[in-house]
């Protein structure tokens, strides 16, 4: 392997492996340092590839830098330094290795230039992301994290067997723009997808990431949804199909956030609904709506890592996660409150936040490519979005009625992550050309027009209007609601119930039958002798019976 | 013990008015500003401010009556 510079990727990786070891400050030391060193080595390394090793006989590219990719390693790195300030107290050494080794792999996902060093990464964030969820150690925990990779390996066997297919069909391993039109595409299409949290298979985000525990869902919610992101806006854009995957998924994460009574899993279908725009920004596939996505993609990382670090320190000082147990906290939690809010203001794209110069120009792309209905769907969904997440979250958490609860703000460090996040929120939303000069393709576009500001007001405080004019409808109550998980979590569960049932009842009849057949043979035999002749005639008949049964399905 | 600002009827009663202000101020201010439509459909006076107020309605709705669906106990799958 010829590496000019070491790989940011891999750094995080092993440095994840050492934090174990350390304790005190010595580790809070480590783990403010990496990230910083990462950091600096992605913005001195030269564009083009970098770090390829021979295997089988490919070549594979370990580091493909471009703005692109550039773009989503430098926002990742950020999140992993500031959401491992956050927790780097609080947090235990097997969570946070496990959250290093999750961001080191997202890394290495973006910078990977073909599709093998791809798929090698990919199922590395699977774990690692498994890890995180179980390090909150309890049984809710345990079965989530069982579920959500179950889920994600099969996506996994999917991607892998495209992969396979796709390099059988071009002979190239370049991860570069596909078309749809093979089942091999297809396949990767979906693993991707299935990532992204798209339809069918989304339940597994918001079931999963609210059992992680307070700190470590910030970790979860930056990378995989993005990394699917940044491989769909690499290999498959300009896909009509994925601008109705992405409406889809925008309303999807309304509808059930707006049911929900779990503050984070509120915050979970909020991110299916951010992620929805950026599918559907990458499906209209013009440079503006590519470069709204990538854009959208890095603001919704910061913004939604705050709103989860507010929640976060919410849970940490409560104990309590679901919205008829809160509320009130502004009162004794003013920073935690004030920071969810700024969060909330650019989740919604309020003006002078950073979603307002973001997701305006996925919304511009729509224009520019006279997508009325899209456009107008697009428009109703910024609203849905102020009132799930813009004034939902905060309302129930931090306001509404008094819960009587009087926690104080949490300790410093967390504190002082929320204010920087919430900074650069509001320093994105007043000077927008930081990120628009990293962005992918040149910007032609103007977000503070004063049209653009006022129709931007208009349609979110009459949204906020007809959130307190339906505020009766809105009450909580301690429900879930049913999702397609529903078929793995009861439906599944209970089929298999009922076979082991009817299996077992076969089983003591057999039993039964055979010891009299016994008995009747050798009544003046021991007992023993009888009890072994009949387990051994009780083996081959059920392998018998299975035999038949999988002819019988033939 | 004195209640919070938040939750005095007093300034329960002023965060109204200020608020009723604001959205006054915002539907009108469209007299004085052009706002280049690109659709027909966005001539229409306070046409954003409509299109906010009404989808958040029909989405609550929508959500309320899809919600007698799906909606179960928060202990629907520990048991």
């Amino acid at each position: 392997m010829i590496c000019s510079l070491f790989h940011p990727g891999l750094l995080i990786i092993f440095s994840g492996l050492v934090i174990p070891f350390l304790n005190g400050f010595k580790r809070t030391l480590f783990i403010l340092s990496i990230p910083f060193l990462s950091l600096l080595s992605v913005w001195t390394m030269s564009f083009g590839n970098d770090c390829t090793i021979s295997y089988l006989n490919y070549e594979l590219i370990l580091i493909n830098l471009d703005l692109l990719s550039r773009l989503f390693v430098t926002v990742f790195i950020i999140t992993i330094l500031v959401a491992g300030l956050f927790c780097c107290k609080q947090a235990g050494s097997f969570e946070l290795a496990a959250a290093f080794v999750y961001a080191g792999s997202a890394v290495s996902v973006v910078l990977a230039g073909d599709l093998i060093s791809l798929f090698v990464f990919w199922e590395l964030m699977a774990l690692a992301s498994t890890l995180l969820i179980w390090s909150s150690k309890n049984n809710k925990s345990y079965q989530a994290g069982m579920r959500y990779i179950s889920i994600h390996l099969l996506g996994g066997v999917i991607l892998m067997c495209g992969i396979a297919g796709y390099v059988y069909e071009t002979n190239s391993i370049e991860f570069t723009h596909m078309q749809l039109n093979s089942v091999t595409t297809w396949m990767i299409l979906f693993g991707f997808l299935l990532n992204a949290g798209a339809p069918p298979l989304s339940a597994w985000l918001a079931d999963a990431y609210p059992e992680a525990s307070f700190s470590g869902m910030v970790f979860l919610s930056a990378f995989t949804t993005k990394t699917a992101i940044y491989v769909l806006l690499r290999g498959f854009p300009g896909t009509d199909l994925l601008i109705y995957i992405g409406l889809f998924m925008v309303f999807y994460g309304i509808i059930y956030a707006l049911l929900e009574n779990d503050m984070r899993r509120i915050l979970a279908y909020s991110i299916v609904n951010q992620v929805g725009f950026m599918i559907c920004g990458i499906g209209i596939g013009t440079e503006m709506a590519l470069n709204g996505t990538a854009a959208h993609a890095f603001t919704h990382i910061i913004y939604k890592a705050l709103l989860l670090m507010s929640a976060g320190s919410v849970l940490y000082m409560t104990g309590k996660r679901k919205c008829t147990e809160l509320g009130g906290l502004a009162q004794s939690m003013p920073i935690t409150a004030i920071c969810g809010i700024i969060g909330a203001l650019s989740i919604s794209a309020f003006p002078l936040t950073s979603g307002f110069v973001s997701k305006s120009m996925i919304v511009q792309a729509s224009i520019d490519e006279h997508l009325l209905w899209i456009w107008l769907l697009l428009q109703v969904a910024s609203a849905g979005v102020f009132l799930h997440a813009g004034i939902k979250f905060p309302w129930f958490v931090f306001f509404q009625k008094d819960s009587g609860l009087r926690p104080s703000d949490p300790p410093k460090n967390m504190q002082f992550s929320m204010i920087f996040l919430a900074f650069i929120c509001i320093l994105i939303g007043i000077f927008p050309n930081i990120l628009y000069k990293m962005l992918p393709y040149q910007v032609l576009y103007q977000p503070f027009t004063s049209a653009h500001i006022l129709v931007q007001l208009q349609l979110l405080l009459f949204s906020g209007l007809a959130f307190f004019v339906m505020l009766p409808l809105m009450k909580r109550t301690l429900t879930i609601s049913l999702d397609f998980d529903w078929f793995y979590r009861k439906l599944a569960p209970s089929i298999s119930l009922l076979i082991f049932n009817y299996l077992s009842k076969a089983k003591i009849s057999a039993k039964e039958v055979f010891n009299r057949i016994i008995f009747l043979i050798s009544f003046n035999e021991k007992t023993e002798h009888q009890v072994s002749i009949s387990n051994y005639l009780e083996i081959i008949v059920i392998s018998f019976a299975i035999i038949l049964f999988y002819f019988l399905i033939l | 013990m004195k209640k919070n600002w938040f939750y005095r009827k007093s300034s329960i009663k002023k965060l109204c008015a200020y608020s009723l202000i604001i959205l006054i101020v915002v539907f009108f201010v469209e007299y004085f500003i052009f706002l280049y439509p690109h659709f027909d459909i966005e001539r229409l006076f306070g046409f954003y401010a409509f299109l906010g107020f009404l989808s958040c309605i029909a989405l609550i709705i929508f959500a309320k009556l899809f919600g007698i669906l799906i909606k179960r106990k928060d202990d629907y799958y520990d048991l």
